[in-house]
C-alpha cells in the first residue's frame, strides 16, 4: 500500500498516515501526517531487514535441529518493533510474551547473542539457560520474554506502577497478542492501571490468529482497542512503522498525563504460531502470499525510499546483503561457541546461590550451601 | 511508635503474633522507601485479620495499597514492580486465594532469576494465613507448605511465635529472593513474652536455621507453625510420664535445616514429624526422605512416625473438624508409637 508522499524540501519527507480508529478519544488529537528523512528511512529499512533476516535464519536453524523446543517467529511484524524503538527510550520499559527476538535485538542484544541463546550456547543472552522465550535486559529496561500467555500483562502493569512510584517521566509498553487479549488478568491489571493512573500502554499485536484460532472464533468483541472499556483506545496499521511511532509518542504523552491506553496494531505473521504450526490449516497460502505482496512492512518503507529517490534498488540490495552478512557471521560464530559448562546447571537459582541447598538427581550430587 | 501490649518486667514485653507481624512490617516500611504493602483490605479496612492495623494511617496510600479482588492481577503487578526494583509485601487474605495467582509466584517470580541467568530478580514477600482456621470448611483450610516448598528459587518460611514472626518477616523483606511466608490465623491471637532485643528494628533470624524449642533425649519432634504449640504441650505431658522430647521448630521450610534434624536424631534415635497439611508428598514425607538419604538413617532405632492432617477436604462440623487435624493427644500417641 503506497500513500501519497510529498517532498517539501531536500531533507524532510512528509508521510501521510493511514486512518486511525479511536475509542474515548477524538480523531483530531492524532496526527494525519508525519515527517521523515533519508537517513531515517534507510535506518528503518536496514534495521527491519536485520530483524527479518534474523528470524528467517532461526527458521533454518530450527529445521536443522540446531534450535530446539519452541520457536515463535515475528517475521512480518518488524514495523511494530521498529516503531516502538523509534518512539520510546531505554528508560521506558518494554515487556512481551515469547515472540520476543526482535525486541531483544532492538533493546541491545546482538544478533550473535540472540542466535547463540537459541542454539543453547554459553555465549547466548541468558547463557543458554533461557532459550527463545526468555530474553531480558535490565540495563535497557527490557523485562522479557515470558512463556505463559497473558502473564506479562500484570507484570508490565507492575513496571508502570514502579515507574510512577519512583516518579519517573517514563512509561511501560505491555505487548500481547489477540489471543492473550481475552485473558482475565488483562482486565484485572488494566482495572488497577486505570484506578491508579498508571503509565501503562496495553499494546495488542493483532495478527488475526491466536495460535490456530481466528479472532472471530475466540473473541466476542474483536475491536480490541475498545476492550479497555473506560480506558481510551486506538486502532492502527501495525505494518506502518510511522503510524506505530507516532501513535506511541501520543500514547506516552497520554499515559504520563492521564493514565493507561489501549493500542491495537493490525499486523500479520508470515510463519505459523510456532515452528510446529505450518500456518496454513487455519488460513490459506493465498492469504499469506497476498499479505506479503500488498502489506509487507519492509516493502512499504522500500517504496517510499524508491519513490523519493533516497536510494535505488542496487543500493537497497547492498543493504540487504550487509544485513544478511551480519546474520550469517552471527550464525557461524554461534555454531562454534561452546555449550554452557555443566556447573551452570545449578547457578542462578537464587540471588545468593551460595547460601542454598540445591538437590542433585541423586542426593550425593547435591550442592551444599557454602557454610556447610 | 511500637505498641507494646504489656510491659511485664525490665527487658520484656508481651505481644500477640498479630502485633509482631504488624510491628515488623511497620519497621521495614519505615526503613526502606522501596518496601510497600499491597493486598485486599490491607489499608483503610485495617486488614481483614487486622494484621496491618494502623499502617495506612501511619504511612498513607502511597505505601499501603488496597486492591480490588483480583489476585492474579495484583500478584503479577507486584512481581512486576519487584522486577523494576521495588520490594512489595503482598498479602493474600488466605493462601487458598493465592491459587488464583500461583502462576505469578512460581513462573513469574521463582524461576525468573534462573531463566534470566541472573539478569533479573524479585525481592518480594508473599504472606498470608495458611492451613486450617476454625469452621471455615474445605475451600478455606488448605495448608500449602508442601506445594511452595518444592519450588526451586523460592524461600518458604513459617513462623510459630512472636520471635519467629518478627525475625523471619524482617529477614524475608530484606532477602533478595522471592519469599513465601506462611502465617497461621489461630496463632495471631496468641501472646508471647518478647525480650527487648526482639523488638529491635534490625532484629533478624537467619533463614535456613531451625530452632530447638525444647531439648530432650528420647524422641525428636520435627514441626512448624501452629503445630509447634501442640508439640510443646505434648512434650510437657510426656515429660510427666518420664519421656523426654526434643522439639524442633523448623522456621524455614525451604531451605530446610537438615543438619539440626540430623544432629538431633544422633542424640534421640527416634523421630516424629508433625504437620497440619495432607500427608502425601508433605513436609513429613520430606523429613523421612532426608533421613533416609543421609547417615541419619543409621542412627534410627525405629521408623519415622508422621502425624499429618487427614486425607480429606476439611469438613465444617465441629466434631468432624476436630478429627481432621493433629491435636496434642495425637502427638503424644505418635511419640509412644515410635518408642514401642
Amino acid at each position: 500500500m503506497i500513500f501519497r508522499i510529498s517532498r517539501s524540501c531536500f531533507s524532510s519527507i512528509s508521510v501521510k498516515l493511514p486512518p486511525f480508529k479511536v475509542h474515548h478519544l477524538e480523531l483530531d488529537q492524532l496526527p494525519q501526517t508525519t515527517t521523515t528523512t533519508s537517513a531515517e528511512l534507510l535506518a528503518y529499512y536496514k534495521s527491519m531487514q536485520l530483524q527479518r533476516r534474523m528470524e528467517i535464519a532461526c527458521d533454518n536453524l530450527y529445521k536443522q535441529r540446531l534450535i530446539r523446543g519452541f520457536l515463535h517467529l515475528a517475521d512480518g511484524q518488524e514495523s511494530i518493533y521498529e516503531g516502538l524503538h523509534a518512539a520510546l527510550t531505554f528508560d521506558d520499559c518494554v515487556i512481551t510474551a515469547y515472540r520476543d527476538h526482535c525486541i531483544a535485538l532492538l533493546r541491545g542484544d546482538t544478533p550473535h547473542q540472540i542466535i547463540a541463546e537459541m542454539m543453547a550456547k554459553q555465549t547466548g543472552s541468558t547463557k543458554g539457560k533461557g532459550g527463545s522465550m526468555h530474553y531480558y535486559k535490565k540495563a535497557t529496561n527490557f523485562y522479557g520474554g515470558h512463556g505463559i500467555v497473558g502473564a506479562q500483562i500484570p507484570l508490565g502493569t507492575g513496571l508502570a506502577f514502579a515507574q510512577k512510584y519512583n516518579k519517573k517521566p517514563n512509561v511501560t509498553l505491555i505487548m500481547f497478542g489477540d489471543g492473550a487479549a481475552n485473558q482475565g488478568q488483562l482486565y484485572e491489571a488494566a482495572n488497577m492501571a486505570q484506578l491508579w493512573h498508571l503509565p501503562a500502554i496495553y499494546f495488542i499485536e493483532n495478527n488475526l490468529f491466536g495460535m490456530g484460532t481466528s479472532i472471530d472464533r475466540a473473541s466476542a468483541n474483536t475491536k480490541f482497542y475498545t476492550r479497555g472499556d473506560v480506558i481510551p483506545g486506538i486502532q492502527i496499521d501495525g505494518n506502518n512503522v510511522f503510524q506505530v511511532r507516532e501513535t506511541l509518542k501520543f500514547a506516552k504523552k497520554h499515559c504520563l498525563d492521564k493514565g493507561p491506553i489501549f493500542i491495537e496494531a493490525m499486523t500479520y505473521r508470515y510463519h505459523g504460531h510456532s515452528m510446529s504450526d505450518p500456518g496454513v490449516t487455519y488460513r490459506t497460502r493465498e492469504e499469506v502470499q497476498q499479505q506479503r505482496k500488498t502489506r509487507d512492512c519492509i516493502n512499504y518503507v522500500k517504496n517510499i525510499i524508491l519513490e523519493n529517490k533516497v536510494a535505488d534498488e542496487h543500493q537497497l540490495e547492498e543493504i540487504d546483503n550487509t544485513a544478511q552478512n551480519e546474520i550469517d557471521i552471527a550464525v557461524e560464530q554461534a555454531k562454534v561457541d561452546p555449550v554452557p559448562p555443566s556447573t551452570e546447571l545449578t547457578t542462578d537459582v537464587y540471588v545468593d546461590n551460595q547460601n542454598h541447598f540445591i538437590r542433585g538427581i541423586l542426593y550425593k550430587d547435591s550442592i551444599l550451601p557454602k557454610s556447610q | 511508635m511500637l505498641r507494646i501490649v504489656h510491659k511485664l518486667r525490665c527487658g520484656f514485653a508481651k505481644m500477640t503474633v498479630r502485633e509482631a507481624i504488624n510491628s515488623a512490617m511497620a519497621q521495614e516500611i519505615e526503613r526502606d522507601q522501596n518496601v510497600f504493602l499491597i493486598g485486599e483490605e490491607v489499608g483503610q479496612y485495617q486488614g481483614a485479620y487486622k494484621v496491618s492495623k494502623g499502617l495506612y494511617d501511619r504511612f498513607g496510600k502511597s505505601r499501603i495499597w488496597d486492591t480490588p479482588i483480583t489476585e492474579a492481577g495484583f500478584t503479577g503487578l507486584s512481581v512486576g514492580a519487584a522486577m523494576y526494583g521495588l520490594k512489595p509485601i503482598v498479602e493474600f487474605m488466605t493462601f487458598n486465594f493465592a491459587m488464583q495467582a500461583i502462576d505469578h509466584v512460581i513462573n513469574s517470580a521463582a524461576k525468573l532469576h534462573y531463566m534470566s541467568a541472573g539478569g533479573l530478580k524479585t525481592s518480594i514477600v508473599f504472606r498470608g494465613i495458611n492451613g486450617a482456621a476454625a469452621a471455615v470448611a474445605a475451600q478455606h483450610s488448605q495448608c500449602f507448605a508442601a506445594w511452595y516448598s518444592q519450588v526451586p528459587g523460592l524461600i518458604v518460611l513459617s513462623p510459630y511465635d512472636c520471635d519467629d514472626a518478627r525475625g523471619l518477616l524482617k529477614a524475608a523483606v530484606r532477602n533478595p529472593n522471592p519469599v513465601v511466608f506462611l502465617e497461621n490465623e489461630i496463632m495471631y491471637n496468641e501472646a508471647f513474652e518478647v525480650p527487648d532485643n526482639v523488638m529491635d528494628k534490625d532484629y533478624l533470624i537467619p533463614i535456613g536455621k531451625a530452632k530447638i524449642m525444647r531439648e530432650g533425649k528420647d524422641v525428636t519432634i520435627v514441626t512448624f507453625s501452629k503445630m509447634v504449640k501442640f508439640s510443646m504441650l505434648a512434650a510437657a505431658e510426656l515429660e510427666r510420664e518420664g519421656i523426654s522430647c526434643e522439639v524442633i521448630n523448623l522456621r524455614t521450610l525451604k531451605p530446610l535445616d537438615r543438619n539440626t534434624v540430623i544432629e538431633s536424631i544422633k542424640k534421640t534415635h527416634r523421630v516424629v514429624t508433625v504437620e497440619e497439611g495432607w500427608g502425601q508428598c508433605g513436609i513429613g514425607a520430606e523429613i523421612c526422605s532426608i533421613i533416609n538419604e543421609t547417615n541419619a538413617f543409621f542412627h534410627l532405632d525405629a521408623p519415622v512416625v508422621r502425624v499429618t492432617g487427614a486425607d480429606i477436604p476439611t469438613p465444617y462440623a465441629f466434631n468432624l473438624e476436630e478429627l481432621s487435624f493433629p491435636k496434642t493427644h495425637n502427638i503424644v500417641e505418635a511419640v509412644k508409637l515410635v518408642l514401642k
